[in-house]
Protein backbone atom coordinates (compact mmCIF):
# COMPACT_ATOMS: atom_id res chain seq x y z
CA UNK A 1 0.00 0.00 0.00
CA UNK A 2 1.30 3.30 -0.71
CA UNK A 3 -0.58 5.55 1.93
CA UNK A 4 -1.86 9.16 1.46
CA UNK A 5 -1.32 9.54 5.04
CA UNK A 6 0.53 7.93 8.22
CA UNK A 7 -0.86 8.21 11.45
CA UNK A 8 1.71 7.98 14.30
CA UNK A 9 -0.22 6.28 16.96
CA UNK A 10 -3.06 4.09 17.43
CA UNK A 11 -4.59 5.43 20.67
CA UNK A 12 -7.93 6.62 20.76
CA UNK A 13 -6.85 10.14 19.45
CA UNK A 14 -5.12 8.63 16.31
CA UNK A 15 -7.24 6.13 15.67
CA UNK A 16 -10.58 7.77 15.68
CA UNK A 17 -8.39 10.08 13.09
CA UNK A 18 -7.43 7.41 11.00
CA UNK A 19 -10.79 5.91 11.09
CA UNK A 20 -12.23 8.79 9.76
CA UNK A 21 -9.87 9.68 6.65
CA UNK A 22 -10.89 5.57 6.15
CA UNK A 23 -14.16 6.43 5.83
CA UNK A 24 -13.33 9.14 3.69
CA UNK A 25 -11.73 6.94 1.08
CA UNK A 26 -8.57 7.96 2.18
CA UNK A 27 -4.90 5.45 2.39
CA UNK A 28 -4.43 4.81 5.95
CA UNK A 29 -1.79 3.72 7.97
CA UNK A 30 -1.27 3.99 11.70
CA UNK A 31 1.64 3.17 13.14
CA UNK A 32 1.06 1.67 16.38
CA UNK A 33 3.97 1.78 19.57
CA UNK A 34 5.34 -1.26 21.89
CA UNK A 35 3.52 -2.79 24.22
CA UNK A 36 4.93 -1.39 27.19
CA UNK A 37 4.47 1.86 25.84
CA UNK A 38 2.30 4.51 27.92
CA UNK A 39 -1.42 4.02 26.88
CA UNK A 40 -3.56 6.28 28.08
CA UNK A 41 -6.29 4.70 25.97
CA UNK A 42 -6.32 1.84 28.07
CA UNK A 43 -6.76 3.37 31.41
CA UNK A 44 -9.01 5.68 30.63
CA UNK A 45 -12.29 6.05 32.97
CA UNK A 46 -14.60 6.48 29.80
CA UNK A 47 -16.91 9.45 30.11
CA UNK A 48 -17.88 11.48 27.29
CA UNK A 49 -18.44 15.23 29.22
CA UNK A 50 -18.65 18.28 28.71
CA UNK A 51 -20.16 20.24 31.92
CA UNK A 52 -17.35 22.48 33.23
CA UNK A 53 -14.93 21.84 30.81
CA UNK A 54 -13.47 24.90 29.24
CA UNK A 55 -13.15 27.33 32.49
CA UNK A 56 -9.62 28.78 31.23
CA UNK A 57 -11.24 28.45 27.07
CA UNK A 58 -14.65 28.51 26.36
CA UNK A 59 -14.03 27.44 23.03
CA UNK A 60 -12.44 24.28 23.89
CA UNK A 61 -15.93 23.99 26.14
CA UNK A 62 -17.74 24.57 22.47
CA UNK A 63 -15.30 21.93 21.12
CA UNK A 64 -16.23 19.32 23.49
CA UNK A 65 -19.91 20.14 22.89
CA UNK A 66 -19.35 19.58 19.00
CA UNK A 67 -18.20 16.35 19.38
CA UNK A 68 -21.08 15.36 22.05
CA UNK A 69 -23.39 16.47 20.01
CA UNK A 70 -22.12 14.56 17.45
CA UNK A 71 -21.40 11.10 19.80
CA UNK A 72 -24.64 9.34 18.98
CA UNK A 73 -24.38 8.89 15.36
CA UNK A 74 -20.57 8.49 15.74
CA UNK A 75 -21.77 5.52 17.94
CA UNK A 76 -24.14 4.23 15.79
CA UNK A 77 -22.05 4.33 12.77
CA UNK A 78 -19.26 2.60 14.19
CA UNK A 79 -21.26 -0.15 15.54
CA UNK A 80 -23.09 -0.60 12.46
CA UNK A 81 -19.51 -1.17 10.46
CA UNK A 82 -18.04 -3.35 13.25
CA UNK A 83 -20.57 -4.87 15.10
CA UNK A 84 -19.06 -3.92 18.28
CA UNK A 85 -21.27 -2.03 21.01
CA UNK A 86 -19.51 1.18 22.47
CA UNK A 87 -22.00 1.07 25.38
CA UNK A 88 -22.59 4.48 24.90
CA UNK A 89 -25.19 5.96 27.26
CA UNK A 90 -26.31 9.87 27.68
CA UNK A 91 -28.39 10.34 30.06
CA UNK A 92 -26.75 13.31 31.70
CA UNK A 93 -24.08 13.38 34.20
CA UNK A 94 -23.45 14.57 38.06
CA UNK A 95 -20.74 16.07 39.84
CA UNK A 96 -21.20 16.08 43.43
CA UNK A 97 -20.65 18.40 45.92
CA UNK A 98 -19.28 17.71 49.21
CA UNK A 99 -20.76 20.83 51.31
CA UNK A 100 -22.21 23.98 50.71
CA UNK A 101 -19.36 25.94 49.85
CA UNK A 102 -18.36 23.07 47.47
CA UNK A 103 -21.94 23.48 45.67
CA UNK A 104 -21.59 27.25 46.14
CA UNK A 105 -17.73 27.32 44.29
CA UNK A 106 -19.91 24.86 41.51
CA UNK A 107 -22.74 27.04 40.57
CA UNK A 108 -20.75 30.03 40.18
CA UNK A 109 -17.73 28.16 38.08
CA UNK A 110 -20.18 27.22 36.03
CA UNK A 111 -22.05 29.94 35.88
CA UNK A 112 -19.20 31.63 34.62
CA UNK A 113 -18.42 29.97 31.64
CA UNK A 114 -21.73 30.03 30.77
CA UNK A 115 -21.17 33.78 30.99
CA UNK A 116 -18.35 33.87 28.87
CA UNK A 117 -20.19 31.75 26.48
CA UNK A 118 -23.06 34.16 25.97
CA UNK A 119 -26.43 33.49 24.59
CA UNK A 120 -26.67 29.90 24.32
CA UNK A 121 -29.54 28.27 26.88
CA UNK A 122 -27.76 26.33 29.92
CA UNK A 123 -27.19 22.68 29.44
CA UNK A 124 -26.62 22.48 33.07
CA UNK A 125 -28.51 22.96 36.20
CA UNK A 126 -28.10 22.78 40.23
CA UNK A 127 -29.64 19.59 41.66
CA UNK A 128 -30.17 20.34 45.64
CA UNK A 129 -29.68 17.19 47.90
CA UNK A 130 -33.90 16.46 47.83
CA UNK A 131 -33.82 17.09 43.67
CA UNK A 132 -30.44 14.64 43.76
CA UNK A 133 -32.23 11.75 45.94
CA UNK A 134 -35.23 11.36 43.70
CA UNK A 135 -32.52 10.96 40.40
CA UNK A 136 -30.39 8.16 42.34
CA UNK A 137 -33.32 6.28 44.25
CA UNK A 138 -31.10 3.52 45.03
CA UNK A 139 -28.81 5.58 46.68
CA UNK A 140 -28.43 6.79 50.22
CA UNK A 141 -26.56 9.89 50.30
CA UNK A 142 -23.45 10.62 52.46
CA UNK A 143 -24.06 13.59 54.84
CA UNK A 144 -21.87 15.81 53.81
CA UNK A 145 -23.63 15.71 49.69
CA UNK A 146 -24.87 18.89 49.48
CA UNK A 147 -25.98 18.22 45.87
CA UNK A 148 -24.33 17.83 42.70
CA UNK A 149 -24.33 19.66 39.38
CA UNK A 150 -26.14 17.54 36.35
CA UNK A 151 -25.00 18.00 32.78
CA UNK A 152 -27.74 16.91 30.72
CA UNK A 153 -25.64 16.21 27.48
CA UNK A 154 -23.23 13.94 29.39
CA UNK A 155 -22.86 10.64 29.64
CA UNK A 156 -20.42 7.53 29.46
CA UNK A 157 -19.47 5.10 27.03
CA UNK A 158 -17.09 1.74 27.10
CA UNK A 159 -13.37 3.07 26.20
CA UNK A 160 -11.92 -0.34 25.23
CA UNK A 161 -14.90 -1.30 23.37
CA UNK A 162 -14.50 2.04 21.48
CA UNK A 163 -10.77 1.65 20.69
CA UNK A 164 -11.58 -1.93 19.34
CA UNK A 165 -14.15 -0.85 17.16
CA UNK A 166 -11.93 1.89 15.83
CA UNK A 167 -9.39 -0.30 15.23
CA UNK A 168 -11.74 -2.83 13.55
CA UNK A 169 -13.30 0.13 11.22
CA UNK A 170 -9.89 0.96 10.21
CA UNK A 171 -9.34 -2.51 9.43
CA UNK A 172 -12.90 -3.32 7.99
CA UNK A 173 -12.44 0.26 5.55
CA UNK A 174 -9.19 -0.74 3.67
CA UNK A 175 -6.72 1.14 6.48
CA UNK A 176 -3.72 -0.63 7.77
CA UNK A 177 -2.84 -0.83 11.21
CA UNK A 178 0.62 -2.00 12.27
CA UNK A 179 1.40 -3.08 15.94
CA UNK A 180 4.85 -2.70 17.67
CA UNK A 181 6.04 -0.27 15.34
CA UNK A 182 7.29 2.05 17.25
CA UNK A 183 8.38 5.10 15.45
CA UNK A 184 12.05 6.58 15.71
CA UNK A 185 12.24 9.69 13.26
CA UNK A 186 9.96 11.43 10.68
CA UNK A 187 12.44 12.96 7.62
CA UNK A 188 10.84 15.83 5.79
CA UNK A 189 11.67 15.57 2.24
CA UNK A 190 10.30 16.77 -1.47
CA UNK A 191 7.53 14.30 -1.69
CA UNK A 192 6.24 14.57 1.64
CA UNK A 193 7.48 12.39 4.97
CA UNK A 194 9.64 9.17 5.43
CA UNK A 195 8.84 7.67 8.85
CA UNK A 196 11.37 4.87 10.17
CA UNK A 197 9.17 2.22 12.59
CA UNK A 198 11.46 -1.00 13.39
CA UNK A 199 13.65 -1.90 10.75
CA UNK A 200 11.66 -0.02 7.64
CA UNK A 201 11.02 3.15 6.48
CA UNK A 202 7.31 4.08 4.96
CA UNK A 203 6.95 7.46 3.23
CA UNK A 204 3.45 9.12 2.70
CA UNK A 205 2.57 12.86 1.39
CA UNK A 206 1.23 13.21 5.28
CA UNK A 207 1.57 12.55 8.14
CA UNK A 208 -0.39 12.95 11.71
CA UNK A 209 1.42 13.05 15.14
CA UNK A 210 -1.21 11.33 17.71
CA UNK A 211 1.39 9.51 19.89
CA UNK A 212 0.12 10.85 23.05
CA UNK A 213 3.36 11.50 25.76
CA UNK A 214 5.55 10.40 22.51
CA UNK A 215 4.61 13.36 20.43
CA UNK A 216 6.88 15.84 22.12
CA UNK A 217 9.96 14.43 20.34
CA UNK A 218 8.19 13.62 17.37
CA UNK A 219 6.92 16.97 16.66
CA UNK A 220 9.87 18.69 17.43
CA UNK A 221 11.10 16.74 14.29
CA UNK A 222 8.52 18.49 11.94
CA UNK A 223 9.49 21.62 13.45
CA UNK A 224 6.81 22.16 16.51
CA UNK A 225 7.57 22.59 19.76
CA UNK A 226 5.30 21.23 21.70
CA UNK A 227 4.79 21.66 25.63
CA UNK A 228 3.83 18.31 27.30
CA UNK A 229 3.94 16.56 30.52
CA UNK A 230 2.18 13.64 31.75
CA UNK A 231 -0.54 13.42 35.16
CA UNK A 232 -0.84 10.28 36.53
CA UNK A 233 -4.70 9.43 37.07
CA UNK A 234 -5.39 6.24 39.31
CA UNK A 235 -8.87 4.10 39.13
CA UNK A 236 -10.28 1.46 41.55
CA UNK A 237 -12.54 -1.08 40.15
CA UNK A 238 -15.42 -2.54 42.25
CA UNK A 239 -16.85 -6.06 41.62
CA UNK A 240 -19.87 -6.40 40.11
CA UNK A 241 -22.89 -4.72 41.41
CA UNK A 242 -27.01 -4.48 40.80
CA UNK A 243 -27.58 -1.34 39.16
CA UNK A 244 -27.04 1.45 41.42
CA UNK A 245 -25.98 4.43 39.34
CA UNK A 246 -28.29 5.20 36.54
CA UNK A 247 -26.17 7.96 35.17
CA UNK A 248 -22.47 8.62 35.61
CA UNK A 249 -21.14 10.90 37.56
CA UNK A 250 -17.60 12.87 37.38
CA UNK A 251 -15.91 10.85 39.83
CA UNK A 252 -18.17 7.63 39.90
CA UNK A 253 -19.33 5.30 37.04
CA UNK A 254 -21.43 2.02 36.95
CA UNK A 255 -20.42 0.03 33.95
CA UNK A 256 -23.06 -2.00 31.57
CA UNK A 257 -22.05 -5.23 33.31
CA UNK A 258 -21.91 -3.72 36.88
CA UNK A 259 -18.80 -2.64 37.86
CA UNK A 260 -18.58 0.94 39.46
CA UNK A 261 -15.20 2.87 38.48
CA UNK A 262 -13.69 4.86 41.12
CA UNK A 263 -12.20 7.69 39.45
CA UNK A 264 -9.85 9.41 39.81
CA UNK A 265 -6.39 11.24 40.89
CA UNK A 266 -4.63 14.12 39.68
CA UNK A 267 -0.63 13.27 40.31
CA UNK A 268 2.18 15.00 39.10
CA UNK A 269 4.52 12.54 39.14
CA UNK A 270 6.54 11.99 36.35
CA UNK A 271 6.64 9.22 34.23
CA UNK A 272 5.96 6.92 37.48
CA UNK A 273 2.61 4.86 36.30
CA UNK A 274 2.41 2.88 39.38
CA UNK A 275 -0.61 2.57 41.05
CA UNK A 276 -0.39 3.16 45.25
CA UNK A 277 -1.69 2.34 48.04
CA UNK A 278 -1.95 5.93 49.06
CA UNK A 279 -4.47 7.09 46.20
CA UNK A 280 -6.87 3.91 46.83
CA UNK A 281 -7.08 4.87 49.92
CA UNK A 282 -7.98 8.63 48.90
CA UNK A 283 -10.41 7.63 46.44
CA UNK A 284 -12.21 5.35 48.60
CA UNK A 285 -12.48 7.93 51.64
CA UNK A 286 -14.24 10.15 48.99
CA UNK A 287 -16.82 8.18 47.88
CA UNK A 288 -17.81 6.72 51.14
CA UNK A 289 -18.59 10.17 51.89
CA UNK A 290 -20.98 10.05 48.90
CA UNK A 291 -21.79 6.93 48.79
CA UNK A 292 -21.48 4.99 51.68
CA UNK A 293 -23.17 1.80 51.14
CA UNK A 294 -19.80 1.02 48.50
CA UNK A 295 -18.32 0.10 51.74
CA UNK A 296 -19.92 -3.14 51.09
CA UNK A 297 -18.60 -4.09 47.79
CA UNK A 298 -15.03 -5.25 47.04
CA UNK A 299 -12.65 -3.43 45.23
CA UNK A 300 -11.13 -6.29 42.57
CA UNK A 301 -8.76 -3.67 40.45
CA UNK A 302 -6.64 -0.72 40.44
CA UNK A 303 -4.61 0.69 37.89
CA UNK A 304 -2.52 4.43 37.29
CA UNK A 305 -2.76 6.29 34.13
CA UNK A 306 -0.63 9.13 32.60
CA UNK A 307 -2.87 11.65 30.88
CA UNK A 308 -1.42 13.97 28.18
CA UNK A 309 -1.73 17.23 29.56
CA UNK A 310 -0.87 20.71 28.08
CA UNK A 311 0.11 23.55 30.18
CA UNK A 312 -3.54 24.91 29.79
CA UNK A 313 -5.16 21.32 29.61
CA UNK A 314 -6.87 22.42 26.36
CA UNK A 315 -6.08 20.03 22.89
CA UNK A 316 -3.54 20.62 20.30
CA UNK A 317 -4.51 20.67 16.93
CA UNK A 318 -1.36 22.31 14.68
CA UNK A 319 0.39 22.12 11.21
CA UNK A 320 3.84 22.54 10.98
CA UNK A 321 4.33 26.01 9.18
CA UNK A 322 7.87 24.80 8.13
CA UNK A 323 6.65 21.12 6.65
CA UNK A 324 3.09 21.74 5.24
CA UNK A 325 1.20 18.28 5.57
CA UNK A 326 2.70 17.24 8.74
CA UNK A 327 0.27 17.82 11.68
CA UNK A 328 0.01 16.92 15.65
CA UNK A 329 -3.61 16.29 17.43
CA UNK A 330 -3.08 15.78 21.02
CA UNK A 331 -5.68 15.99 24.58
CA UNK A 332 -6.64 13.70 27.13
CA UNK A 333 -10.00 13.50 26.14
CA UNK A 334 -9.94 11.49 23.39
CA UNK A 335 -13.42 9.62 24.53
CA UNK A 336 -14.95 12.86 24.45
CA UNK A 337 -13.65 14.23 21.45
CA UNK A 338 -13.36 10.92 19.14
CA UNK A 339 -16.52 12.16 17.42
CA UNK A 340 -15.35 15.35 16.48
CA UNK A 341 -11.89 13.92 15.38
CA UNK A 342 -13.51 10.57 13.23
CA UNK A 343 -14.96 13.75 10.99
CA UNK A 344 -14.10 17.66 11.52
CA UNK A 345 -10.57 16.42 12.03
CA UNK A 346 -10.15 14.22 9.74
CA UNK A 347 -12.02 16.60 7.25
CA UNK A 348 -9.09 18.94 7.87
CA UNK A 349 -6.31 16.66 7.70
CA UNK A 350 -8.14 15.14 4.48
CA UNK A 351 -7.74 19.07 3.03
CA UNK A 352 -4.45 19.53 4.11
CA UNK A 353 -6.09 22.44 6.20
CA UNK A 354 -6.91 23.08 9.42
CA UNK A 355 -9.70 25.27 9.52
CA UNK A 356 -9.49 28.52 11.25
CA UNK A 357 -12.61 27.67 13.68
CA UNK A 358 -9.00 25.60 15.73
CA UNK A 359 -6.70 28.20 15.33
CA UNK A 360 -6.86 28.71 19.18
CA UNK A 361 -6.06 25.38 19.82
CA UNK A 362 -2.86 25.53 17.72
CA UNK A 363 0.27 25.44 20.21
CA UNK A 364 1.83 28.80 19.27
CA UNK A 365 -0.48 29.54 22.21
CA UNK A 366 2.14 28.51 24.73
CA UNK A 367 4.93 30.91 23.32
CA UNK A 368 4.76 33.53 25.08
CA UNK A 369 7.70 34.56 26.39
CA UNK A 370 7.75 34.31 30.40
CA UNK A 371 7.99 37.28 32.30
CA UNK A 372 11.04 37.50 34.30
CA UNK B 1 -17.72 -35.70 43.22
CA UNK B 2 -14.89 -35.23 45.49
CA UNK B 3 -14.15 -37.06 49.21
CA UNK B 4 -11.58 -36.85 51.84
CA UNK B 5 -8.99 -39.16 51.28
CA UNK B 6 -8.44 -39.46 55.74
CA UNK B 7 -10.78 -39.88 57.79
CA UNK B 8 -10.61 -36.32 60.42
CA UNK B 9 -9.42 -37.13 64.15
CA UNK B 10 -11.50 -34.06 64.84
CA UNK B 11 -14.47 -32.64 63.21
CA UNK B 12 -16.44 -29.13 62.93
CA UNK B 13 -19.88 -28.71 61.13
CA UNK B 14 -20.11 -25.93 59.21
CA UNK B 15 -23.98 -24.86 57.46
CA UNK B 16 -23.83 -24.90 53.36
CA UNK B 17 -27.22 -23.11 52.54
CA UNK B 18 -28.56 -24.09 55.90
CA UNK B 19 -27.32 -27.78 55.96
CA UNK B 20 -25.25 -29.16 58.40
CA UNK B 21 -21.78 -30.78 56.98
CA UNK B 22 -18.97 -32.59 58.71
CA UNK B 23 -15.55 -30.40 57.90
CA UNK B 24 -12.48 -30.91 59.51
CA UNK B 25 -11.13 -28.11 61.47
CA UNK B 26 -8.89 -25.59 59.74
CA UNK B 27 -9.58 -27.01 55.96
CA UNK B 28 -10.38 -24.90 53.47
CA UNK B 29 -13.93 -23.76 52.98
CA UNK B 30 -13.76 -24.04 49.38
CA UNK B 31 -12.84 -28.13 49.63
CA UNK B 32 -15.66 -28.80 51.79
CA UNK B 33 -17.67 -27.01 48.94
CA UNK B 34 -16.70 -28.97 46.45
CA UNK B 35 -17.63 -32.43 48.43
CA UNK B 36 -20.87 -30.86 47.97
CA UNK B 37 -23.46 -32.17 46.06
CA UNK B 38 -24.30 -29.12 44.68
CA UNK B 39 -20.68 -28.12 43.39
CA UNK B 40 -21.23 -25.12 42.28
CA UNK B 41 -20.68 -22.08 44.11
CA UNK B 42 -21.93 -18.97 42.40
CA UNK B 43 -23.64 -17.80 39.02
CA UNK B 44 -21.76 -15.46 37.06
CA UNK B 45 -22.94 -12.07 37.44
CA UNK B 46 -23.54 -11.59 33.91
CA UNK B 47 -24.02 -14.45 32.16
CA UNK B 48 -25.24 -16.45 34.98
CA UNK B 49 -23.44 -19.77 33.97
CA UNK B 50 -22.30 -21.61 37.13
CA UNK B 51 -19.05 -22.02 38.52
CA UNK B 52 -17.19 -23.56 41.68
CA UNK B 53 -13.92 -23.30 43.02
CA UNK B 54 -10.99 -23.96 40.42
CA UNK B 55 -7.71 -22.62 41.32
CA UNK B 56 -8.18 -23.13 44.93
CA UNK B 57 -4.89 -20.78 45.78
CA UNK B 58 -6.88 -17.20 45.75
CA UNK B 59 -6.26 -16.15 41.60
CA UNK B 60 -9.40 -17.25 40.21
CA UNK B 61 -12.51 -15.64 42.20
CA UNK B 62 -15.16 -18.73 40.74
CA UNK B 63 -14.93 -19.70 44.29
CA UNK B 64 -17.25 -16.54 45.96
CA UNK B 65 -19.60 -17.12 48.09
CA UNK B 66 -21.16 -15.16 50.93
CA UNK B 67 -19.77 -16.44 54.78
CA UNK B 68 -21.20 -15.64 57.65
CA UNK B 69 -23.16 -13.03 56.48
CA UNK B 70 -20.11 -11.36 54.20
CA UNK B 71 -20.65 -11.59 50.24
CA UNK B 72 -18.44 -12.03 47.52
CA UNK B 73 -15.46 -14.00 50.11
CA UNK B 74 -12.90 -16.48 48.29
CA UNK B 75 -13.84 -19.32 50.04
CA UNK B 76 -10.47 -20.75 49.14
CA UNK B 77 -8.50 -18.40 51.14
CA UNK B 78 -10.68 -18.91 54.14
CA UNK B 79 -10.17 -21.63 57.14
CA UNK B 80 -13.15 -23.26 58.03
CA UNK B 81 -14.27 -22.65 62.06
CA UNK B 82 -17.47 -24.15 63.18
CA UNK B 83 -20.41 -23.01 62.95
CA UNK B 84 -19.42 -20.87 59.74
CA UNK B 85 -22.57 -20.22 57.76
CA UNK B 86 -22.01 -20.61 53.84
CA UNK B 87 -24.60 -19.21 51.18
CA UNK B 88 -24.66 -18.78 47.24
CA UNK B 89 -24.26 -15.84 45.52
CA UNK B 90 -26.91 -14.83 43.47
CA UNK B 91 -25.57 -13.13 39.98
CA UNK B 92 -24.86 -9.45 41.06
CA UNK B 93 -24.45 -8.18 44.50
CA UNK B 94 -27.09 -5.65 45.99
CA UNK B 95 -25.14 -3.46 47.68
CA UNK B 96 -27.55 -2.70 51.54
CA UNK B 97 -29.47 0.46 51.04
Amino acid sequence: MHPEIIVIGAGTVGAAIAYGLARRQHRVLVLDGDDRDHRAARANFGLVWLQGKGQNMPAYQQLSRRSVDMWSGFASKLTDLTGLDLQYEQNGGLAFCLGEDAFEKRRSDLQRLHNQLGGAEADWRMLDRAELARLLPKVRLGPDVAGASFGERDGHANPLQLLAALHSGILRLGGELRRNAAVRQIVPSEAGFTVACGNETVSAPRVLIAAGLGSQALARQVGLEIPLRPQRGQILVTERLEPLLPLPTSGLRQTREGTVMIGATHEETGFDSSATAAAAADLSRRTLRIVPSLAEAKLVRQWAGLRIMTPDGCPVYAQSQKHRGAFVALCHSGVTLAALHATVLADAIAAGQLPDSLDIFHQSRFDVPKAA
Amino acid sequence: MFRKLHEPAEAVTVYVEGKPVVAEPGENLAAVLLRQEAIWSRPTPVKGSRRAPYCMIGVCFDCLARVDGVASVQTCMMPVRDGMTVEHQQRRRCLPS
